[in-house]
C-alpha cells in the first residue's frame, strides 16, 4: 500500500473541496427550473388533534398562490402511504403493526410539524401568506410524549393496540436465565439514550418537474439513496413507474442518516409538480428540520450483566423501549433490532444474551437512523454496563476487557446474536489506546485536578460494529425489503481517461477521491484521469446509497469488481494485438505486457484499441471498454477500537471539559487516511455531543422544546479537545480490499467513553444523557 | 419577512419624525435582534426606520469617563486600546458577545435598548454604573432596565450613547449557555467611586444589582468575602439550561471568578 503519491493508502486532499470551500458546489437549493414555483407545508402547530376541516378559499385569494393540496388531494390522486422498509416480527410470530403514514394527513395528526398540507405560489413571499391563510379546524387531544409509559397511554393508531409496534427478541432466553442464576455478581443499569436531532449542514430540499412532452418526472432532491428515493415513489407511493421517474441528488451538505429516508415533502412535491405541470421548489427552513427530520436514538433500556467473581462475563439480559415516533420512517424498525440487538456482545464472549425490545409510537417526530444507527445505542448499554461491572469488582478497566475479550485465534466467531465476526486484534486497540492516554499517569493527573478543587475521571469504550451493509440474503431474511448489494461502472474513455459511475452517494464522505484513489491504483492512471459520478439515476443502473458504513466495503469492492472486468478485457484486446493469448498478458501499473517478450501497450494506448477495433474478431471480442458490476458482500465488516477519554469536571460550576480523548480504530486498510481521520473525528464529535450536548425534548404537550439553535445544542470546536487518532489493522477477510467502513465509528465509541469517564469522575453509577453542566452539578452535590 | 416600508433617517430629528408618523415603526441599529425576528415573521411592523446611517452615534470618546456612541459595534469596543487602557473589563466583556459576525454589525445601543435578559452589556451599565443618553434624556443606568425586554425608554427614543465611569477595577465573569452562548449568568464586578457594584445579566427577567453580593463585598473585594454567601433563586430565571437554583449559585461564583481577576 503506497504511502506517498496518489494510489490506495495515500493521503490526497480532496477532489470536491475546492468547490465546496468556493462556494461552487451544486446543492438542490441551487437548481433553478424555468417557469419554478415555490411550496410551503402547513404544519401541525398540535402533537395530536383530528382535523375538522381545512379551509384553503382564503389562501386562494391571496396573490401569486396557485394551489392549495391538502391529503385529501394526493389521495384522491391515488398516491400511497409512505412505506416502512423493514418487516420486523414479534416475539410471538406476528408481524409488526405498520400504521398507515399517509405523506399528508389526512383526519388527524400525530407530531407538531407534521405536515397536512401544501400551498404553491408564484413567490415563496406569497406561498407563505397562503400558508398563513388556510384555516385548518383542530380539534386538540392530550399528548402521548414519554415512550416508557406509552402502553397505557390514548391509543393513536386505530391499527395499533397499546401503542406497540413490535415486542421482538433475539438470543437464549433460557440459557441467558440459567447463566444469571449461577452468577458470583449481576450488574445492573437503568439507562436513557436521549433523543437527538441530526441537523446536516444542508437542509433538506427537493426540487419536482414534469416534462408533458416525455412524461418524464425528474426529482432533485437531498436523498442519500437516490434509487431507493424512486424505488419507493414509484413502486410504493406511485407517483410515476420508475421509467419515467428520475432522481437526482447532487451536491449534499450532510445526511448522518436523516436523507436516507423517503419523506412526505418530496413525495408532495414531484406529484404536485405532475399536477400542475409545472416545476415546484421546497427548501426546509431549519425550523422545519428540527420538526420534520427523523430524529435518532431515544431509548429506556434496563440492562443486566451477569458475571463470576473472576469478572468473566456469563450473561447479558437487556430490555429496551424504543421509541418510533409518530409513524414507521423508512428503516425504523430495523435500527432497534437488527442493528441494536445483533451487537450486543460487544467485542466479548459473552455465552449467553437475551435482548427484548419493543416499539412504541409516540407524539413525536418519527425515529429512525442516525449515524450509527442502533449500534451507538448498543454500545452504550455494553460498555456503559462493562465499566459498571467493573467498578462493582474493583477491577481494573483493562483488566476486566482482556479477561472477555474474543481473543484473535478465535475468529471467525460466532456471537450468540447472530452475527459471526470475521477477523479482530482487540487487545492491539486498547494496548494502543492505553499508550496514547498514558493510563499509567492518570492517578497523578487526577490528583492534580482534585488539588485545584475539581474532579476528574476516565472512560473506556471498546466498540464493535457491523458496517457494510449488508449481505443481502442475511437482510433479506431478516424482513428488509431491498438488497443491500452496490454497484459500479467503470467506462473507459476512448483517449484512456476513465468515468466512474457508482451507485453509491457521497454526502460530504470524499467518494471523488477515495474511489478515483482505487481506479487510479488498480488500472495505474493518474488520479485526475478518473472522474467519479453517483447521484443520479439516469446515469448509474441502480444503486443503494450510502449509510451504515457501507459505500468502500460494498461500492468500492463493486469497483474491484468492475475494474477486474476492464482489466481483463484490455488483456483480450492486447492479446489480439500481439496474436497471442490473454494468459500471455500481464497487468501492471497501467501496462499491459506479454511474458518473455518486450511488447506491450500502455493503459490509454489499449483503450484508444478498443474504440478503434481494427480487424477485432467481433465474434470473440466486441468493442469498447466499459464494464460493470454488482457486489453483494458475503458478511457484514466489523470495525471495532478503543476509545478512551478523560474527563475534567469544574468543582464550581460542574462544567465537565474533556481533557484527552484517544479513538484507536481497526478499519482494515485504509483508502485514504487523511479522510478517514477526518470521518472519525466528525463522527467524535457526534458522539460527545450526544453525551455532553444534544437533547431533543418534547414538552408534557408535545411541543418541541429545542426546536432552534438557541437550545439545541450543537458541538462546536471549542467543545471538543484536539483529538488522538490512531489505527490498528487486521483485514477484513471477506472483501477485495480488505476494507471495513469508519463513517460511525466515532459516533458509535465516543458516548460511553465520554459517560464512563464523567461517572468516574463524579463517583456515580450513573448520570442521564446529556451530562449539562447543571446535570453534572446536581451530581457533584449529591456525590458529597 | 413580511412587507414594511424601509425607511431611512438622515437625521436624529428625521428618525424621530419617521416614527411619529408610522403606523407601526422599528428603529434598526445593527439589526441582530431585529432581523432574525422579521425572518422568522414574529415581527410585521409598517415602518423599519434604519439609524445605522447617523455617524455621529458612532465611535468612542474616552475622558474622564467612556463614552460609546449608540451605533458602535462590539467589535469596535473591544478592538479599542483606549477602552482597555480606562475599563478592562469593558473590553472584555464586548470580546466575548455572540460571534464574530454579532460583534462585527451589533451595536451598544441596539443590545442596550432590547433588554434582552441574557445579553453582556447590560451587566456593565448597571455594574458600571453608566448613564444611557437618549435624544430626549440622560437615564441613570440603575433605573434603565425595568422588565424583560423592557427599559425607562419612551416610544420613539433613540439611545444616542452610553457613558460609564472609569472605575477603579472591575471584572466581568460569564456563564455561557452551551447552545447559544448568552450568559446564563454574567456578573460584572466594579469599584466606582469607592463603592463596590454588582450587575449581574442572565440570571433574572433583566439585569440588575445584587444587593446580597455588594453587601458582602461592601468591606473589599476580595474572594474570601464571598465564602458562604448565597443569593436568593426566588425571582431567577429557570429553563431548560438552568434552574433558578443552578443560576443562583452561578452568580456567587462568577462574582467569585470576578474578584479572582481583581487580586
Amino acid at each position: 500500500m503506497a504511502e506517498n503519491g496518489t494510489g490506495i493508502g495515500a493521503a490526497v486532499k480532496r477532489k470536491e473541496d475546492m468547490r465546496f470551500i468556493t462556494g461552487a458546489g451544486r446543492y438542490t437549493d441551487d437548481i433553478d427550473q424555468a417557469g419554478q414555483a415555490c411550496a410551503v407545508f402547513l404544519r401541525s402547530p398540535h402533537a395530536r388533534a383530528t382535523i375538522g376541516g381545512i379551509d384553503t378559499g382564503a389562501a386562494l385569494q391571496v396573490p401569486g398562490v396557485v394551489a392549495v393540496y391538502t391529503g385529501a388531494d394526493l389521495a384522491a390522486d391515488g398516491i400511497g402511504d409512505l412505506p416502512c422498509g423493514w418487516l420486523v416480527k414479534s416475539k410471538d410470530g406476528s408481524d409488526m403493526i405498520q400504521p398507515p403514514h399517509p405523506p399528508l394527513a389526512v383526519e388527524r395528526v400525530n407530531y407538531v410539524g407534521e405536515p397536512y398540507g401544501l400551498v404553491i405560489a408564484d413567490s415563496l413571499q406569497a406561498a407563505r401568506d397562503g400558508a398563513e391563510a388556510v384555516v385548518a379546524d383542530f380539534d386538540d387531544l392530550p399528548a402521548v410524549v414519554g415512550v416508557a409509559t406509552a402502553d397505557q397511554a390514548d391509543q393513536l393508531h386505530e391499527s395499533v393496540p397499546n401503542n406497540q409496534c413490535y415486542d421482538w427478541e433475539l438470543g437464549d432466553k433460557v440459557a441467558t436465565d440459567a447463566a444469571f442464576a449461577n452468577a458470583d455478581h449481576v450488574a445492573s443499569l437503568d439507562i436513557v439514550n436521549n433523543r437527538l436531532i441530526p441537523n446536516a449542514m444542508e437542509p433538506r430540499a427537493a426540487v419536482g418537474d414534469y416534462d408533458a412532452a416525455s412524461g418524464v418526472y425528474t426529482l432533485h432532491t437531498t436523498s442519500q439513496n437516490p434509487h431507493l428515493e424512486r424505488l419507493v415513489l414509484a413502486a410504493f407511493v406511485q407517483v410515476a413507474p420508475e421509467s419515467r421517474l428520475r432522481v437526482v441528488s447532487p451536491d449534499v451538505g450532510g445526511g448522518f442518516g436523516s436523507k436516507i429516508f423517503v419523506y412526505a415533502e418530496e413525495t408532495a412535491v414531484i406529484w404536485a409538480a405532475g399536477k400542475l405541470r409545472r416545476a415546484v421548489k421546497w427548501r426546509a427552513e431549519r425550523s422545519e428540520s428540527f420538526l420534520a427530520d427523523a430524529h435518532g436514538r431515544d431509548h429506556v433500556t434496563k440492562a443486566e450483566l451477569a458475571l463470576s467473581s473472576d469478572g468473566t462475563f456469563l450473561g447479558l439480559r437487556v430490555k429496551t423501549i424504543a421509541n418510533m415516533g409518530a409513524y414507521l420512517s423508512t428503516f425504523a424498525s430495523s435500527v432497534p433490532t437488527y442493528l441494536y440487538g445483533t451487537l450486543m456482545a460487544g467485542q466479548y464472549k459473552t455465552p449467553a444474551i437475551y435482548v427484548e425490545v419493543r416499539a412504541m409510537f409516540t407524539n413525536t417526530a418519527p425515529v429512525d437512523a442516525y449515524r450509527g444507527a442502533g449500534r451507538p445505542e448498543a454500545t452504550y448499554v455494553v460498555e456503559r454496563l462493562v465499566e459498571t461491572a467493573a467498578r462493582d469488582l474493583s477491577m481494573d478497566l483493562a483488566e476486566i476487557r482482556r479477561r472477555n475479550f474474543i481473543q484473535p485465534e478465535d475468529f471467525p466467531y460466532a456471537t450468540p446474536v447472530a452475527l459471526t465476526y470475521d477477523t479482530g486484534d482487540y487487545e492491539a486497540s486498547l494496548d494502543k489506546a492505553l499508550r496514547h492516554i498514558d493510563y499509567q499517569g492518570f492517578g497523578a493527573r487526577r490528583a492534580a485536578s482534585e488539588a485545584n478543587g475539581n474532579r476528574r475521571g476516565i472512560g473506556f469504550s471498546s466498540y464493535i460494529e457491523a458496517c457494510g451493509l449488508a449481505p443481502s440474503q442475511v437482510a433479506l431474511s431478516l424482513g428488509a425489503g431491498v438488497g443491500l448489494f452496490e454497484s459500479a461502472e467503470v467506462r473507459v474513455n476512448v483517449t484512456g481517461s476513465v468515468t466512474v459511475i457508482t451507485g453509491s452517494h457521497s454526502h460530504g464522505q470524499g467518494h471523488e477521491t477515495t474511489f478515483a484513489q482505487v481506479v487510479s491504483d488498480r488500472l495505474g492512471i493518474p488520479l485526475d484521469d478518473v472522474e467519479v459520478v453517483h447521484g443520479d439515476t439516469a446515469r448509474s443502473d441502480y444503486g443503494l446509497g450510502t449509510y451504515g458504513s457501507r459505500s468502500i466495503a460494498v461500492g468500492g469492492s463493486a469497483l474491484i469488481r468492475a475494474t477486474d472486468k476492464i482489466i481483463a478485457k484490455g488483456k483480450k484486446i492486447v492479446a489480439h494485438n500481439f496474436e497471442t493469448t490473454e494468459d500471455n498478458i500481464d497487468f501492471t501499473d497501467g501496462i499491459f505486457a506479454e511474458h518473455e517478450s518486450n511488447r506491450s501497450m500502455a493503459f490509454a494506448e489499449v483503450a484508444f484499441a478498443a474504440y478503434v477495433p481494427a480487424n477485432f474478431p467481433l465474434d470473440e471480442l466486441e468493442p469498447g471498454l466499459s464494464e460493470k458490476a454488482f457486489y453483494d458482500p458475503g458478511n457484514f465488516t466489523y470495525p471495532a477500537g478503543t476509545h478512551i477519554c478523560e474527563v475534567e469536571i469544574d468543582g464550581e460550576t460542574g462544567v465537565p471539559t474533556i481533557a484527552a480523548f484517544v479513538a484507536v480504530d481497526d478499519f482494515g486498510h485504509v483508502i485514504n487516511p487523511m479522510i478517514v481521520e477526518g470521518q472519525v473525528h466528525g463522527g467524535l464529535c457526534q458522539g460527545i455531543g450526544q453525551a455532553l450536548l444534544e437533547h431533543g425534548v418534547y414538552d408534557d404537550a408535545g411541543q418541541l422544546v429545542t426546536g432552534s439553535y438557541m437550545d439545541y445544542c450543537m458541538p462546536r470546536a471549542d467543545d471538543v479537545p484536539s483529538f488522538t487518532v490512531d489505527t490498528t489493522v487486521t483485514p477484513c477477510t471477506h472483501n477485495p480490499l480488505g476494507v471495513k467502513g469508519c463513517g460511525e465509528a466515532g459516533a458509535i465509541g465516543a458516548t460511553a467513553a465520554v459517560m464512563n469517564a464523567v461517572t468516574d469522575a463524579l463517583g456515580v453509577k450513573s448520570l442521564p444523557m446529556p451530562a449539562t453542566p447543571e446535570t453534572v452539578w446536581k451530581a457533584l452535590g449529591s456525590a458529597g | 419577512m413580511y412587507q414594511f416600508n424601509y425607511r431611512k433617517a438622515s437625521s436624529l430629528e428625521h428618525a424621530a419624525d419617521l416614527q411619529a408618523n408610522a403606523e407601526d415603526g422599528v428603529y434598526l441599529a445593527g439589526g441582530m435582534t431585529l432581523i432574525p425576528t422579521l425572518k422568522q415573521r414574529l415581527a410585521a411592523p409598517s415602518d423599519v426606520i434604519d439609524v445605522g446611517g447617523l455617524d455621529g452615534l458612532r465611535g468612542i470618546d474616552v475622558g474622564a469617563t467612556v463614552r460609546v456612541g449608540a451605533l458602535t459595534a462590539h467589535a469596535e469596543v473591544a478592538a479599542s486600546a483606549e477602552v482597555r487602557g480606562a475599563i478592562p473589563a469593558l473590553s472584555d466583556l464586548a470580546e466575548g458577545i455572540g460571534d464574530a459576525h454579532v460583534r462585527n454589525r451589533g451595536t451598544i445601543g441596539g443590545s442596550v435598548a432590547n433588554s434582552d435578559p441574557a445579553a453582556d452589556y447590560p451587566a456593565a451599565v448597571v455594574g458600571l454604573g453608566a448613564t444611557v443618553h437618549t435624544d430626549r434624556r440622560s437615564i441613570v443606568g440603575d433605573d434603565f432596565f425595568t422588565d424583560l425586554f423592557e427599559t425607562a425608554l419612551d416610544e420613539g427614543e433613540i439611545i444616542t450613547s452610553v457613558e460609564f465611569p472609569v472605575p477603579a477595577q472591575a471584572a466581568y465573569a460569564k456563564f455561557p449557555n452551551p447552545a447559544s452562548r448568552y450568559a446564563i449568568v454574567g456578573v460584572m464586578v466594579a469599584e466606582v467611586d469607592d463603592a463596590v457594584r454588582v450587575g449581574v445579566t442572565g440570571a433574572g427577567p433583566c439585569a440588575f444589582r445584587s444587593a446580597e453580593l455588594e453587601a458582602a463585598l461592601a468591606g473589599g473585594l476580595s474572594v474570601s468575602a464571598l465564602d458562604g454567601v448565597s443569593v436568593s433563586s426566588g425571582d431567577l430565571n429557570s429553563d431548560l439550561h438552568a434552574s433558578a437554583e443552578y443560576r443562583a449559585h452561578l452568580v456567587v461564583v462568577m462574582a467569585r471568578r470576578a474578584v479572582a481577576q481583581l487580586t
